[in-house]
């Protein structure tokens, strides 16, 4: 089933200058309840933004209206803990598009990846200048070209490479499905079976 | 030959297509599904208009969302009601099996799978559970995955998975008194930090391993995630064939001699060769407890909160100043003697019948303290009988402690078996983030023998004084 395709992003973006973020502050886990992948936007870090259940807190960086935009700029290890997909769908809810950090969680990138929702990793340096400078400048724009891979902070020309196989490259430019792909591999699995059974 | 790794001989062999610069397909031979990560992947198979590939090869529970107390009752809350209910409608409609709520061999998923048979030496097993790696403890390669890769597993029981790194971890030497595989792993995480191993697979191998039970290394594959890592395995030995042998049945084993002298083969050759290799002196390690965020931020029992997260400074970043601030501990602040609220023991990680036979030889002949609120949740029915039929059930009774039924609980507090805000749990679990069990939960992360000291004490507790020699 066709997805939508990701090719190039310009766009503002959003600072969450905190390393280690688990899934579980992403979307805690009384939100999982839902049959749907729907409405997660909502709920991404519920309990940063309306802490104790009750007000916004407007010290909270994503309450903060002045900062907008399809790029989320995070810390280390992001995306780390629980395999909750949920918190990919809640990113993506939200609005986010890609997300920047110099190290993120395995299994996270994988859920991303399979939801168009792109992890460019960078070095902890230009992260940390893409940080200071989102906070101070949230007009600051950056440019994602997936084709070339290439993230440019578009005010100061700082233009890196990063790194995806080519495979889940292409099914980001094309918008292609993984489970179609593997449904087209059907004689191949039957046949790994038949091979299998064999070999007792 | 070239020397391979145990990882590389079961990887390889399950090998379907490999994509040039991209991930391998790799069949799956175990699918454990629950109610929390699998709607919306049988939704997707409802549009595309395709069956369950393999619906033998996939075992459904119920584990996350159930309550601990009245499981005979219909669910109060709606929601966890509603995605009960839906598992039951799905493995119906796609001929699953399904050991739900109220079956007589329910429980918490990687619980069950190991006691039914169904987690078997050389296998390639996923769940939409990152704890999946515990499966890794009888030789397989077991992992965590995300509602669309279960989605792909169930249309065509293969998944998409670039290949990861190998780690070797040796852990030597024996364990001291009153020290658990629990404190084994919560040590190694605590010196290799929340993303050490991020990108390998894990091999852990020594005397210190190899002399557990099949639970205790059970407990150790279970939280490899916390360290960052794809998976952890054990190699199979004795010890494993010893646990299969045991079990009533077998699943597509009719003949298990025969299989054991296949599994035998399922060890690391000599000389293969891990991109990492890491080891650790287990007779030094005491017993552990958590004091941060995340289960990296763990020390000995007796040790002295660090004054920073980076070993060589004072210098604590802001990151680690919050994680304390949320725990209203302090930098140097020993927990010896610190009061506790709740004590929780159970979950995929030590919830199983040697874990309460542990606590139960902490409380036996002794009362649980006034102040604290006990949350004992056995990891599946058959450990909830069992605890009867040894006569556990009854030296918990006698304490004061309540046995509840099996669940998931308060490890993620998805039911109503939430840590209020600002209370300190003691749990035999295996995440400390913030909000966790609650939101504004505190929660220190431990063994059974650590959290049965807590329990009769209402302190942090060192728990060797309370084992007689």
């Amino acid at each position: 089933m066709p997805k939508e395709k990701f090719d190039i992003l310009e766009s503002t973006c959003v600072p969450l200058p905190f390393d280690n973020v688990d899934t579980d502050q992403i979307i805690p886990a009384r939100f999982l309840s839902a049959t749907s992948r729907e409405g997660f936007g909502d709920n991404l870090f519920r309990d940063w933004r309306y802490p104790k259940g009750g007000e916004k807190n407007s010290d909270f960086i994503l309450n903060n209206t002045a900062y907008n935009g399809k790029v989320l700029v995070a810390g280390k290890n992001f995306g780390s803990g629980s395999s909750r997909e949920h918190a990919v769908w809640a990113i993506y809810d939200y609005g986010f598009r890609a997300v920047i950090s110099s190290f993120f969680a395995d299994i996270f990138m994988n859920n991303a990846l399979n939801n168009g929702l792109l992890p460019i990793v960078i070095s902890e340096e230009l992260l940390k200048k893409l940080q200071d400078l989102v906070v101070k400048r949230p007009d600051t724009k950056v440019k994602i070209d997936l084709d070339k891979q290439t993230f440019t902070i578009m005010s100061t020309g700082d233009s890196v490479r990063f790194n995806i196989n080519s495979y889940k490259k292409e099914c980001l430019l094309k918008g292609l499905d993984d489970i179609d792909f593997l449904l087209s591999l059907k004689n191949l699995i039957t046949g790994y079976e038949a091979g299998k059974n064999l070999v007792k | 030959m070239e020397a391979k790794t145990l990882f590389d001989k079961i990887w390889d062999r399950h090998v379907v297509h490999s994509i040039e610069d991209g991930p391998d397909v790799l069949y799956i031979d175990r699918h454990y599904i629950h109610e929390v990560t699998s709607p919306q992947a049988f939704n997707g198979l409802k549009e595309r208009g395709i069956p369950v590939f393999r619906p033998a090869s996939t075992l459904a529970t119920a584990d996350h969302n159930i309550p601990t107390k009245d499981q005979h009752l219909q669910i109060r809350d709606l929601l966890s009601r509603n995605q009960v209910e839906r598992l039951s409608e799905n493995c119906a409609e796609y001929g699953i099996e399904l050991y739900g709520l109220n079956h007589p061999d329910n429980g918490i998923v990687h619980v069950i799978g190991p006691e039914l048979g169904f987690t078997q030496p050389g296998m390639t097993i996923v769940c939409g559970d990152s704890h999946t790696s515990t499966h890794g403890a009888f030789g397989t390669i077991a992992f965590g995955i995300g509602t669309s890769e279960v989605e792909m597993v169930l249309a065509t029981q293969c998944i998409l998975q670039p290949k990861p790194k190998k780690m070797k971890i040796n852990v030597t030497g024996k364990l001291q008194k009153g020290v658990t595989s629990k404190d084994i792993i919560m040590y190694i995480i605590s010196e290799i930090s929340a993303s050490g191993s991020t990108g390998y697979f894990v091999e852990y191998c020594g005397s210190a391993i190899t002399s557990l039970s099949m639970e205790a290394r059970m407990t150790i594959c279970n939280m490899s995630i916390e360290m960052g890592a794809r998976g952890g395995l054990i190699a199979p030995d004795e010890t494993t064939f010893n646990y299969l042998r045991k079990l009533p049945l077998i699943p597509g084993i009719d003949d298990i001699e025969s299989s054991v002298s296949q599994w035998k083969k399922l060890q690391s050759d000599t000389g293969a060769i891990f991109d990492r290799e890491l080891e650790f002196d287990g007779g030094m390690i005491k017993p552990m407890i958590t004091y941060g965020t995340n289960p990296g931020m763990g020390m000995a029992i007796d040790g002295s909160i660090p004054l920073s997260e980076n070993r060589n400074s004072s210098e604590a970043s802001s990151s680690y100043l919050k994680s304390l601030d949320y725990m209203d501990l302090k930098p140097g602040m020993k927990l010896l003697g610190h009061p506790i609220d709740y004590v929780f023991i159970g979950s995929c990680t030590n919830g199983r019948i040697e874990d309460f036979r542990a606590f139960a030889q902490i409380i036996r002949g002794r009362k649980k303290d006034d102040k604290v609120t006990a949350l004992i949740v056995p990891g599946s029915k058959r450990v909830e009988e069992q605890m009867a039929a040894e006569g556990l059930t009854e030296i918990y009774k006698n304490a004061g402690f309540e046995v509840r039924q099996p669940g998931c609980s308060s490890c993620l507090a998805m039911n109503e078996d939430k840590i209020p805000p600002g209370k300190y749990a003691v749990s035999t679990s295996n995440r400390n983030f913030e909000g966790r069990q609650g939101p504004g939960a505190r929660t220190l992360l431990a063994s059974p023998l650590t959290a049965a000291a807590a329990a009769i004490t209402g302190v942090i507790s060192d728990p060797r004084q309370f084992i007689s020699e």
